[in-house]
Protein backbone atom coordinates (compact mmCIF):
# COMPACT_ATOMS: atom_id res chain seq x y z
CA UNK A 1 0.00 0.00 0.00
CA UNK A 2 2.58 2.51 -1.15
CA UNK A 3 2.35 5.61 -3.09
CA UNK A 4 3.07 3.62 -6.36
CA UNK A 5 0.18 1.24 -6.25
CA UNK A 6 -2.01 4.39 -5.12
CA UNK A 7 -1.04 6.21 -8.33
CA UNK A 8 -1.95 3.19 -10.22
CA UNK A 9 -5.30 3.03 -8.84
CA UNK A 10 -6.01 6.75 -9.51
CA UNK A 11 -5.49 6.09 -13.05
CA UNK A 12 -9.44 5.26 -14.23
CA UNK A 13 -10.21 8.47 -11.54
CA UNK A 14 -7.90 10.42 -13.48
CA UNK A 15 -9.70 9.71 -16.95
CA UNK A 16 -13.20 10.08 -15.67
CA UNK A 17 -12.71 13.62 -14.28
CA UNK A 18 -10.29 14.81 -17.24
CA UNK A 19 -14.03 14.24 -18.67
CA UNK A 20 -16.02 15.61 -16.19
CA UNK A 21 -14.12 18.43 -15.81
CA UNK A 22 -14.12 19.53 -19.43
CA UNK A 23 -18.29 20.22 -18.90
CA UNK A 24 -17.36 22.21 -15.90
CA UNK A 25 -14.52 24.50 -17.76
CA UNK A 26 -17.20 24.48 -20.50
CA UNK A 27 -19.73 26.01 -17.54
CA UNK A 28 -17.28 27.93 -15.99
CA UNK A 29 -16.70 30.04 -19.09
CA UNK A 30 -20.21 30.32 -20.18
CA UNK A 31 -21.08 32.03 -16.19
CA UNK A 32 -18.60 34.39 -17.47
CA UNK A 33 -15.15 32.88 -15.87
CA UNK A 34 -12.05 33.42 -17.25
CA UNK A 35 -10.14 29.94 -18.20
CA UNK A 36 -7.52 30.76 -15.62
CA UNK A 37 -10.36 31.33 -13.19
CA UNK A 38 -11.89 28.13 -13.91
CA UNK A 39 -8.70 26.39 -13.34
CA UNK A 40 -8.04 28.29 -9.87
CA UNK A 41 -11.82 26.95 -9.03
CA UNK A 42 -11.14 23.17 -9.98
CA UNK A 43 -7.63 23.74 -7.69
CA UNK A 44 -8.74 25.18 -5.24
CA UNK A 45 -11.95 23.14 -4.54
CA UNK A 46 -12.13 19.42 -6.21
CA UNK A 47 -15.57 19.21 -5.70
CA UNK A 48 -17.93 18.62 -8.58
CA UNK A 49 -21.43 19.48 -7.61
CA UNK A 50 -20.04 22.20 -5.27
CA UNK A 51 -18.09 23.36 -7.80
CA UNK A 52 -20.95 23.67 -10.15
CA UNK A 53 -23.53 25.26 -7.31
CA UNK A 54 -20.65 27.50 -6.97
CA UNK A 55 -20.13 29.34 -10.56
CA UNK A 56 -23.69 29.85 -10.67
CA UNK A 57 -23.63 31.41 -7.30
CA UNK A 58 -20.92 34.05 -9.14
CA UNK A 59 -22.57 34.49 -12.29
CA UNK A 60 -25.60 35.23 -10.54
CA UNK A 61 -23.93 37.97 -8.03
CA UNK A 62 -25.12 36.11 -4.58
CA UNK A 63 -23.79 36.98 -1.74
CA UNK A 64 -20.83 35.19 0.20
CA UNK A 65 -22.99 33.53 2.90
CA UNK A 66 -25.27 31.97 -0.70
CA UNK A 67 -21.89 31.03 -1.72
CA UNK A 68 -20.78 29.38 1.88
CA UNK A 69 -23.88 28.40 3.03
CA UNK A 70 -24.08 26.66 -0.64
CA UNK A 71 -20.53 25.19 -0.08
CA UNK A 72 -21.02 23.86 3.17
CA UNK A 73 -24.33 21.91 2.11
CA UNK A 74 -23.45 20.36 -1.08
CA UNK A 75 -20.05 19.38 0.07
CA UNK A 76 -21.99 17.85 3.03
CA UNK A 77 -21.33 14.48 2.42
CA UNK A 78 -17.27 15.08 2.64
CA UNK A 79 -17.73 15.76 6.36
CA UNK A 80 -19.45 12.11 6.38
CA UNK A 81 -16.73 10.68 4.64
CA UNK A 82 -14.00 12.43 6.34
CA UNK A 83 -15.25 11.17 9.63
CA UNK A 84 -15.73 7.41 8.11
CA UNK A 85 -12.35 7.57 6.16
CA UNK A 86 -11.05 8.95 9.73
CA UNK A 87 -12.17 5.22 10.76
CA UNK A 88 -10.01 3.54 8.28
CA UNK A 89 -6.64 5.41 8.27
CA UNK A 90 -3.25 3.83 9.63
CA UNK A 91 -1.39 4.88 12.99
CA UNK A 92 0.98 7.05 11.04
CA UNK A 93 -2.09 9.06 9.11
CA UNK A 94 -1.36 11.82 11.78
CA UNK A 95 -2.68 15.52 12.03
CA UNK A 96 -0.25 16.86 9.30
CA UNK A 97 -0.78 14.15 6.61
CA UNK A 98 -4.31 14.55 7.37
CA UNK A 99 -4.64 18.51 6.92
CA UNK A 100 -2.55 18.07 3.47
CA UNK A 101 -4.96 15.44 2.21
CA UNK A 102 -8.13 16.09 3.32
CA UNK A 103 -8.61 18.04 -0.26
CA UNK A 104 -8.30 15.21 -2.07
CA UNK A 105 -11.32 13.75 -0.10
CA UNK A 106 -14.07 13.52 -2.65
CA UNK A 107 -16.95 10.77 -3.74
CA UNK A 108 -14.65 8.45 -6.40
CA UNK A 109 -10.91 8.53 -4.58
CA UNK A 110 -12.72 7.62 -0.73
CA UNK A 111 -15.00 5.15 -2.49
CA UNK A 112 -11.97 3.72 -3.82
CA UNK A 113 -9.96 3.74 -0.62
CA UNK A 114 -12.91 2.37 1.16
CA UNK A 115 -12.85 -0.33 -0.82
CA UNK A 116 -9.44 -1.85 -0.27
CA UNK A 117 -8.90 -4.35 2.87
CA UNK A 118 -6.13 -2.86 4.20
CA UNK A 119 -5.76 0.22 6.98
CA UNK A 120 -5.25 3.66 4.17
CA UNK A 121 -1.39 5.04 5.01
CA UNK A 122 -0.91 8.54 3.83
CA UNK A 123 1.45 7.18 0.96
CA UNK A 124 -0.90 5.40 -0.46
CA UNK A 125 -4.08 8.36 -0.45
CA UNK A 126 -1.52 10.71 -1.81
CA UNK A 127 -0.71 8.86 -4.51
CA UNK A 128 -4.32 7.73 -5.00
CA UNK A 129 -4.47 11.39 -4.80
CA UNK A 130 -2.41 12.73 -7.45
CA UNK A 131 -3.62 11.78 -11.24
CA UNK A 132 -7.19 12.21 -10.55
CA UNK A 133 -6.04 16.20 -8.99
CA UNK A 134 -4.12 16.32 -12.14
CA UNK A 135 -7.04 15.25 -14.43
CA UNK A 136 -9.40 17.03 -12.44
CA UNK A 137 -7.52 20.83 -13.52
CA UNK A 138 -6.08 19.38 -16.80
CA UNK A 139 -9.62 19.13 -18.05
CA UNK A 140 -11.19 22.20 -16.39
CA UNK A 141 -8.52 24.03 -18.00
CA UNK A 142 -8.88 22.35 -21.49
CA UNK A 143 -12.75 22.43 -21.15
CA UNK A 144 -12.56 26.26 -20.75
CA UNK A 145 -9.74 26.69 -23.64
CA UNK A 146 -11.77 24.80 -26.13
CA UNK A 147 -15.41 25.79 -25.03
CA UNK A 148 -15.15 28.84 -27.64
CA UNK A 149 -13.29 26.81 -30.27
CA UNK A 150 -15.87 23.91 -30.40
CA UNK A 151 -19.31 24.78 -32.22
CA UNK A 152 -22.24 25.34 -29.81
CA UNK A 153 -23.87 22.35 -30.35
CA UNK A 154 -20.84 20.48 -29.13
CA UNK A 155 -20.23 22.23 -26.46
CA UNK A 156 -23.80 22.15 -24.93
CA UNK A 157 -24.01 18.15 -25.24
CA UNK A 158 -20.56 17.94 -23.32
CA UNK A 159 -21.64 20.53 -20.53
CA UNK A 160 -24.65 17.81 -20.01
CA UNK A 161 -21.44 15.29 -18.92
CA UNK A 162 -21.30 16.88 -15.14
CA UNK A 163 -25.54 16.44 -15.15
CA UNK A 164 -24.57 12.59 -16.44
CA UNK A 165 -21.96 12.22 -13.18
CA UNK A 166 -24.86 13.73 -10.89
CA UNK A 167 -27.11 10.82 -12.21
CA UNK A 168 -24.17 7.53 -12.23
CA UNK A 169 -23.54 8.38 -8.31
CA UNK A 170 -27.78 8.73 -7.61
CA UNK A 171 -29.08 6.12 -9.87
CA UNK A 172 -27.19 2.81 -8.34
CA UNK A 173 -28.22 3.91 -4.52
CA UNK A 174 -31.89 4.68 -5.52
CA UNK A 175 -31.98 1.35 -7.43
CA UNK A 176 -31.11 -1.05 -4.24
CA UNK A 177 -32.80 1.86 -1.08
CA UNK A 178 -36.27 2.41 -1.68
CA UNK A 179 -36.01 4.58 1.20
CA UNK A 180 -33.19 6.69 -0.69
CA UNK A 181 -35.43 6.45 -4.22
CA UNK A 182 -38.66 8.39 -2.01
CA UNK A 183 -36.57 10.73 -0.48
CA UNK A 184 -34.94 11.84 -3.42
CA UNK A 185 -38.27 11.94 -4.76
CA UNK A 186 -39.56 14.13 -2.15
CA UNK A 187 -35.85 16.53 -3.12
CA UNK A 188 -37.11 16.18 -6.66
CA UNK A 189 -40.46 17.78 -6.06
CA UNK A 190 -39.71 20.39 -4.21
CA UNK A 191 -37.04 21.54 -6.00
CA UNK A 192 -39.33 21.15 -8.88
CA UNK A 193 -42.21 22.99 -6.74
CA UNK A 194 -39.42 26.31 -6.15
CA UNK A 195 -38.53 26.45 -10.19
CA UNK A 196 -42.19 26.56 -11.45
CA UNK A 197 -43.73 28.58 -8.56
CA UNK A 198 -43.36 31.93 -9.94
CA UNK A 199 -43.99 32.92 -6.21
CA UNK A 200 -40.59 31.58 -5.51
CA UNK A 201 -38.98 32.85 -8.40
CA UNK A 202 -37.08 35.01 -6.42
CA UNK A 203 -34.85 32.00 -4.31
CA UNK A 204 -32.25 31.70 -6.24
CA UNK A 205 -30.52 28.63 -7.37
CA UNK A 206 -28.06 27.70 -4.74
CA UNK A 207 -30.95 28.68 -2.38
CA UNK A 208 -33.17 26.25 -4.06
CA UNK A 209 -30.75 23.29 -3.88
CA UNK A 210 -30.17 24.11 -0.28
CA UNK A 211 -33.69 24.31 0.90
CA UNK A 212 -34.51 20.94 -1.07
CA UNK A 213 -31.98 19.15 0.56
CA UNK A 214 -32.65 20.19 3.61
CA UNK A 215 -36.11 19.63 3.43
CA UNK A 216 -35.45 16.17 2.08
CA UNK A 217 -33.10 14.80 4.23
CA UNK A 218 -34.58 16.03 7.32
CA UNK A 219 -37.96 13.98 6.22
CA UNK A 220 -35.79 10.95 5.57
CA UNK A 221 -33.42 11.60 8.51
CA UNK A 222 -37.46 11.21 10.30
CA UNK A 223 -39.06 8.74 8.25
CA UNK A 224 -36.17 6.80 7.14
CA UNK A 225 -33.64 6.94 10.07
CA UNK A 226 -30.87 4.60 8.83
CA UNK A 227 -29.08 1.95 10.38
CA UNK A 228 -25.29 1.87 11.57
CA UNK A 229 -24.24 -0.83 8.46
CA UNK A 230 -25.81 1.60 5.89
CA UNK A 231 -24.23 4.28 6.91
CA UNK A 232 -20.34 3.40 6.54
CA UNK B 1 -15.07 38.72 -14.42
CA UNK B 2 -12.51 40.77 -13.11
CA UNK B 3 -9.71 39.96 -10.12
CA UNK B 4 -11.78 41.91 -7.64
CA UNK B 5 -14.99 40.25 -7.82
CA UNK B 6 -13.61 36.24 -8.61
CA UNK B 7 -10.76 36.42 -5.94
CA UNK B 8 -13.54 36.74 -2.80
CA UNK B 9 -16.11 34.40 -3.92
CA UNK B 10 -13.47 32.25 -4.96
CA UNK B 11 -11.54 32.33 -1.12
CA UNK B 12 -14.98 31.86 0.33
CA UNK B 13 -15.87 29.05 -1.68
CA UNK B 14 -12.41 27.17 -1.37
CA UNK B 15 -12.48 28.13 2.70
CA UNK B 16 -16.02 26.68 3.01
CA UNK B 17 -15.27 23.44 0.73
CA UNK B 18 -11.82 22.76 2.73
CA UNK B 19 -13.36 23.62 6.22
CA UNK B 20 -16.03 20.86 4.95
CA UNK B 21 -13.25 18.66 4.35
CA UNK B 22 -10.75 19.11 7.06
CA UNK B 23 -12.11 19.65 10.09
CA UNK B 24 -14.19 16.05 10.86
CA UNK B 25 -10.99 14.51 9.24
CA UNK B 26 -8.47 15.97 12.09
CA UNK B 27 -11.31 15.67 14.63
CA UNK B 28 -12.81 12.95 14.13
CA UNK B 29 -11.56 10.15 15.78
CA UNK B 30 -15.02 8.68 17.12
CA UNK B 31 -18.05 7.66 15.60
CA UNK B 32 -21.21 10.16 15.25
CA UNK B 33 -23.84 8.25 17.90
CA UNK B 34 -26.36 10.83 16.99
CA UNK B 35 -29.16 8.95 14.53
CA UNK B 36 -30.93 11.94 13.20
CA UNK B 37 -27.88 13.37 12.26
CA UNK B 38 -26.37 10.20 11.07
CA UNK B 39 -28.84 9.93 8.71
CA UNK B 40 -29.38 13.79 7.60
CA UNK B 41 -26.29 13.13 6.62
CA UNK B 42 -26.79 10.31 4.78
CA UNK B 43 -29.26 11.35 2.28
CA UNK B 44 -27.52 14.61 2.06
CA UNK B 45 -25.32 13.83 -1.11
CA UNK B 46 -28.44 12.14 -3.34
CA UNK B 47 -30.78 14.87 -2.45
CA UNK B 48 -28.36 17.73 -3.17
CA UNK B 49 -27.40 16.21 -6.22
CA UNK B 50 -31.09 15.26 -7.67
CA UNK B 51 -32.28 18.98 -6.74
CA UNK B 52 -29.44 19.98 -8.78
CA UNK B 53 -30.31 17.97 -11.67
CA UNK B 54 -33.47 18.28 -11.73
CA UNK B 55 -35.17 20.61 -12.96
CA UNK B 56 -32.60 22.93 -13.94
CA UNK B 57 -31.22 19.44 -16.52
CA UNK B 58 -33.98 20.17 -18.77
CA UNK B 59 -32.94 23.72 -19.36
CA UNK B 60 -29.42 23.19 -19.95
CA UNK B 61 -29.57 22.69 -24.01
CA UNK B 62 -31.15 23.87 -26.88
CA UNK B 63 -34.18 22.19 -26.73
CA UNK B 64 -36.20 20.46 -23.66
CA UNK B 65 -36.71 16.84 -25.25
CA UNK B 66 -32.77 16.53 -26.65
CA UNK B 67 -31.89 16.97 -22.40
CA UNK B 68 -34.92 14.58 -21.55
CA UNK B 69 -32.92 11.66 -23.84
CA UNK B 70 -29.70 12.19 -22.10
CA UNK B 71 -31.38 12.05 -19.07
CA UNK B 72 -33.58 8.86 -19.88
CA UNK B 73 -30.14 7.76 -21.34
CA UNK B 74 -28.31 8.53 -18.47
CA UNK B 75 -30.58 6.72 -16.22
CA UNK B 76 -30.78 3.78 -18.07
CA UNK B 77 -26.64 3.05 -18.35
CA UNK B 78 -26.31 3.46 -14.82
CA UNK B 79 -29.37 1.61 -14.04
CA UNK B 80 -27.52 -1.46 -15.58
CA UNK B 81 -24.44 -0.66 -13.36
CA UNK B 82 -21.93 1.02 -15.60
CA UNK B 83 -19.71 3.50 -13.78
CA UNK B 84 -18.97 6.78 -13.97
CA UNK B 85 -17.28 7.74 -17.16
CA UNK B 86 -20.10 5.67 -19.12
CA UNK B 87 -22.85 7.24 -17.88
CA UNK B 88 -21.56 10.86 -18.77
CA UNK B 89 -20.37 9.72 -22.19
CA UNK B 90 -23.76 8.28 -22.85
CA UNK B 91 -25.55 11.26 -21.58
CA UNK B 92 -23.48 13.46 -23.79
CA UNK B 93 -23.81 11.26 -26.60
CA UNK B 94 -27.76 11.17 -26.32
CA UNK B 95 -27.72 14.96 -26.27
CA UNK B 96 -25.07 15.39 -29.07
CA UNK B 97 -27.37 13.15 -31.77
CA UNK B 98 -31.25 14.46 -30.65
CA UNK B 99 -29.74 18.12 -31.00
CA UNK B 100 -27.66 17.34 -34.75
CA UNK B 101 -31.54 15.28 -35.27
CA UNK B 102 -33.39 18.68 -34.82
CA UNK B 103 -31.10 20.65 -36.86
CA UNK B 104 -31.48 18.50 -39.78
CA UNK B 105 -35.35 18.44 -38.89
Amino acid sequence: MNFKTGLKHGIPIALGYFSVSTAFGLIAVNGGCTAIEALFISMFNVTSAGQFAGVTVMASAGSYIEMAMTQFLINARYALMAISLSQKVDKKFTTLPRILLSTFITDEIYAVAMGRVEDISAKYYAGLSCLPYFGWAAGTFFGAVMGSLMPQILTTSLSIGLYGMFIAIVVPVVKTSRKTLVIVGVSLAVSCLIYFTPAFSKISAGFAIIISAVIASAAGAILFPVEDKEVS
Amino acid sequence: MNYSYFLPYLIVMAASTFAVRVIPFVLMRKKIENRFIKSFLYYVPYTVLAAMTFPAMLFATNHVLTALAGLVTGIIIAYKGHGLLTVAVGTCSAVLVTELLFLVI
